[in-house]
């Protein structure tokens, strides 16, 4: 049976990574994700996983080698953040157009510079269009049960992509929290074995990366984008089992006190946890504001998105990202998202907890103020930076 | 030997491919392939070889064979051996038997991939790695790569009253590769077909990283006939430009001894790379040359 204990966010990943019986870890360290890692070295060293692991000389190369282990038809893990997952950007992009299912958790970390080793989701919006699948977190045990997930999800036949699972560097990295731990026997039921259908064999030879003329270029996105819209029946297929199994059951968009609200937050990670204090709190206070959170990044929820904000007449949006020259890449989206209805609502963007810094209940508050103001007035605001000190 | 690792007939670089008429690299994997056999996996990167031979939706090779990037096939190539170690040990598939076999030009090998190179050389991967060498990024245009030997006009070394064209010496890769301690290291030219041969076969039977560096002369980029690669081949191994050696487990061996060497001028005149050249360049590099040759007798005499 499974059972609760206090753990280390990182390390509960690297548990879940060892439930699902990887293969091949290749993996290059960095922080916020060094604990990842570290400790799935020391479950390999002590015999407890059964993998192959590979200490690469950069994430370049961390990437690379998940792309040969994958296509040799190994189950395959690595982790990173940041700086990492940029200098792997190029290969994080062969990864999905080769159809390579791994699974990578990014401990998300801000980008230089100035030199940041905190977090933010500077390094998600990098590689938005990537097309890998990618979940946001906001929980350890949301980390654990989505590693798991998303194994099942990436090497599924029907969809064979590599999954991203986000989760916020330090503010959910590192923290201590209860955790219930599926055992092994129960994840070994949910995940059945990888079995990739055409793996780097000499006994049935292929060619795999072979180039593409403008006159195929074109077919062979349309196949990857096809794949990539498709793939959501199978992450709420797997969503649905898991939760039938284990009792906790994840939605691409999640609702918080939503129902009947014309004003709403929208955030993703691990602030959204901090932003349902601010919420209770203006509940007690008899204003009607509820919180949305984006789970299922890629492919992107058009249709919940539009479900979840059809009575509303203003959403906040807290970005922990600026796309320098825009403004917030999540209200962006957003306002992409909604521009087809009929009655559109006033979208505020609001742009904070960069690099590390911290969003109380206090911030929230402040913000829904603000965003209050400005739709009070009657006016959309592309964005403003948070908490600035002047 | 056996006889059969020379003369074997089975193709497995298939024809059709499209290299330049006259392209030594095509000439040099086509004989590796034979060597390596059908129970390879071939990892390559991007460049001439992988341009030539995989336009989707047709592929050259009869090997499972796998291109992702253009600096990233020796890490491409730790992963597959990874998996392969992985599921043997696991009971999913017996893949022991199975060697990979990583493919570069000099520019993915000598310059962007070097660190990646490094990376699985160090770490010990049961692998080999074969640099094709014709000396510039041909693919991309006849540009210079750190493998340009000195003196060589391309086009982003180009030879001009301010520029002797190539301004730095050709990296000794084979010697960097040998300083990682890895149990095999040679090089090699298609113009010496047996010895290449005999490399490959030793490349794929030592336990451990293997690197093979293959001079492959580019009738398009060094700007000779396309008929005489295979003599242009030999003259620069004779002429003591491009030794042909090898380093097994530490200990140098020179395998062709061409000496007394052919004076270089022989191996530069038949080249339009080289035609600007003075004869005080030719001198300095007939210098350069003789002090590598002695510097490579006294290697192999230790």
């Amino acid at each position: 049976m499974a059972k609760r204990t206090g753990i280390e966010v990182s390390i509960a990943v690297s548990e879940a990574v060892k439930l699902a019986n990887t293969d091949v870890i290749a993996a290059y360290p960095i922080t916020p994700q060094t604990h990842i890692v570290e400790h799935l070295a020391e479950l390999v060293a002590q015999g407890e996983l059964n993998a192959e692991y590979i200490p690469v000389e950069s994430e370049h190369s961390a990437m690379s080698a998940c792309l040969g282990s994958s296509a040799a038809g190994a189950r395959t893990f690595t982790a990173t953040a940041g700086q990492g997952l940029e200098l792997m950007h190029e290969v994080v992009y062969v990864a999905s157009s080769m159809r390579l299912p791994i699974v990578m958790a990014v401990a998300n970390r801000a980008l230089s510079g100035p030199l940041s080793v905190w977090g933010d989701h500077s390094d998600v919006m990098s590689v938005r269009d990537t097309g890998w699948i990618q979940i946001f977190v906001e929980n350890g045990q949301e980390a654990v049960d989505n590693t798991i997930c998303a194994f099942r999800m990436a090497e599924d036949s029907r969809v064979l992509l590599p999954v991203m699972v986000h989760l916020d560097g330090f503010h959910l990295s590192h923290m201590v929290e209860p955790i219930m731990m599926p055992d092994q026997k129960e994840v070994d039921e949910f995940l059945p074995p990888f079995n990739y259908p055409l793996p780097l064999d000499p006994s049935k030879p292929v060619t795999m990366g072979a180039f593409a003329p403008p006159i195929v270029f074109t077919e062979a996105k349309w196949a990857q984008e096809m794949n990539l819209e498709q793939s959501k029946d199978v992450i709420l297929e797997v969503w649905k089992k898991f939760g039938d199994k284990f009792g906790r059951y994840y939605n691409p968009v999640e609702c918080y006190r939503c129902d009947d609200c014309e004003t709403l937050i929208m955030t993703m990670g691990s602030f959204s946890e901090t932003a349902m204090m601010a919420i209770d709190k203006l509940r007690e206070e008899g204003k009607k504001i509820g919180l949305f959170r984006i789970r299922l990044w890629r492919p992107f929820p058009f249709e919940e998105v539009r479900e979840t904000v059809k009575n509303a007449k203003a959403i906040i949006v807290l970005d922990r990202a600026i796309s320098l020259g825009m403004g917030g890449p999540v209200a962006s989206e957003l306002r992409n998202a909604l521009y087809p209805l009929e009655k559109r609502p006033k979208i505020m963007g609001f742009v904070g907890g960069l690099g590390g810094r911290d969003i109380t209940p206090t911030d929230f508050e402040k913000i829904i103020k603000r965003g209050l103001e400005i739709a009070a007035a009657g006016s959309n605001r592309e964005f403003e930076i948070y908490g600035v000190r002047e | 030997m056996s006889k059969q690792t020379v003369v074997e007939t089975k193709e497995r670089f298939a024809p059709g491919h499209r290299a330049c008429i006259g392209c030594a690299e095509a000439l040099a994997v086509r004989m590796v392939c034979k060597v390596l056999g059908d129970n390879v996996i071939i990892v390559n990167a991007t460049g001439c070889m992988e341009i030539v031979s995989s336009q989707m939706p047709f592929t050259s090779w009869t090997v499972p064979w796998i291109h992702t990037l253009f600096e990233n096939n020796s890490a491409v190539a730790s992963g597959i051996e990874a998996g392969l170690k992985a599921l043997t040990r696991k009971g999913v598939r017996d893949m022991s038997s199975t060697k990979v076999v990583a493919m570069g030009g000099d520019g993915s090998t000598l310059d962007i991939g070097l660190q990646a190179l490094s990376g699985a050389m160090e770490r010990g991967h049961n692998f080999l790695y074969i640099c094709f060498d014709n000396e510039a990024y041909m693919n991309t245009g006849i540009q210079r790569s750190s493998s340009t030997p000195y003196g060589a006009t391309t086009t982003t070394s180009p030879a001009g009253k301010a520029s002797i064209g190539q301004f730095s010496w050709k990296k000794n890769l084979p010697a960097i590769a040998a300083a990682h301690n890895i149990p095999y290291v040679a090089t090699a030219c298609p113009s010496y077909h047996r010895d290449l041969a005999m490399k490959v076969k030793k490349g794929m039977e030592v336990k451990g990283p293997a690197y093979i560096q293959i001079l492959s002369p580019c009738p398009t980029g060094w700007r000779c006939p396309t008929d005489n690669a295979v003599e242009v081949g030999r003259s620069a191994v004779q002429c003591g430009m491009y030794p042909i050696y090898e380093v097994e487990n530490g200990k140098y061996k020179i395998n062709v001894s061409p000496e007394p060497l052919k004076p270089v001028v022989e191996y530069l005149k038949g080249q339009g790379r080289f035609r600007h050249l003075a004869d005080t360049d030719i001198n300095k590099i007939q210098d350069k040359v003789n002090q590598d040759w002695a510097h490579l007798k006294e290697l192999a005499k230790i």
